[in-house]
């Protein structure tokens, strides 16, 4: 029940976020200092934590939404739909293991 | 005394078919095949504007101009665009029908559509009438290209 709950959860805050994302990136049409001044709001230590919040939610939703197709379309599927879960839960350590660090790194080491 | 007792069951009925579609089948479909296509578009996406230039300050307008100057990125992005906010939109209007009611998720369904119509029109505009010579970049092969027009 929680992958459901948390597959809800991390979808809806990543559609609020392609919303902001696709009219932010259109910027690129008007001007470029237009397009750089709103970027350049991004790049706070701020928003940088929020895009570490933003790739584990999208990490999660990928891997829990390939489980669910696991379950979807295999026999045996339903009945590994629990160590699916926590073989997401795994994958999904070792994606943020990799990302977090060194993006925070990047965020706040003064690039 | 006999008291009625309503039927444990009442058959559920369902208005009769206008035509043979199953829509609600094939927005299943599509949420598993879009579902594994933004998995790569989104990964490749992040990879590619987050990790591979090492800095989070690269991401600035002459960053995306040198990537859209190139028609594989062009077609990348719009197929992520398409993609990524129809399954989005049919998985809030999902939430909408579960948790919604009456007259709220009329007009939660109808804003949902219009949002998602607008935003696929305004962003196709922008992937396909860009111009990566509207500003300078310091990308030498595009320098050169801009220069020539």
């Amino acid at each position: 029940m929680w992958s459901w709950v948390l597959h809800r959860i991390t979808g809806t805050a990543i559609f609020f976020f392609l919303l902001v994302h696709i009219l932010d990136t259109a910027l690129i049409r008007i001007s470029p200092e237009a397009y750089d001044a709103v970027i350049g709001t991004y790049k706070t230590p701020i928003m940088g934590v929020g895009e570490v919040a933003l790739v584990a939610a999208v990490g999660l939703h990928a891997l829990n939404g390939l489980r669910i197709i696991f379950i979807d379309m295999f026999s045996w599927g339903p009945r590994a739909q629990k160590v699916m879960f926590w073989v997401a839960i795994g994958l999904w350590i070792v994606l943020l293991l990799g990302f977090v660090p060194r993006h925070l790194m990047v965020v706040f080491g003064g690039h | 005394m006999s008291t009625d007792i309503a039927a444990p069951r009442s058959p559920y009925t369902r208005e009769p078919k206008r035509n043979g579609v199953n829509l609600e089948k094939w927005g299943w479909v599509y949420m598993r095949v879009s579902g594994v296509l933004l998995v790569v578009l989104i990964f490749g996406h992040l990879f590619y504007n987050l990790i591979f230039p090492g800095k989070v300050s690269i991401l600035d307008w002459a960053f995306v101009a040198g990537k859209l100057a190139d028609p594989f990125w062009v077609v990348w992005d719009t197929l992520l665009l398409w993609l990524a906010l129809i399954h989005g939109a049919n998985g809030m209007r999902t939430l909408a029908n579960d948790y919604a009611h009456g007259r709220f998720r009329s007009v939660l369904l109808w804003a949902l559509g219009a949002t998602t119509v607008v935003l696929i029109v305004l962003g196709t505009l922008v992937l396909t009438t860009f111009d990566p010579c509207l500003g300078e970049t310091n990308n030498a092969e595009l320098i050169a290209s801009c220069a020539a027009q």
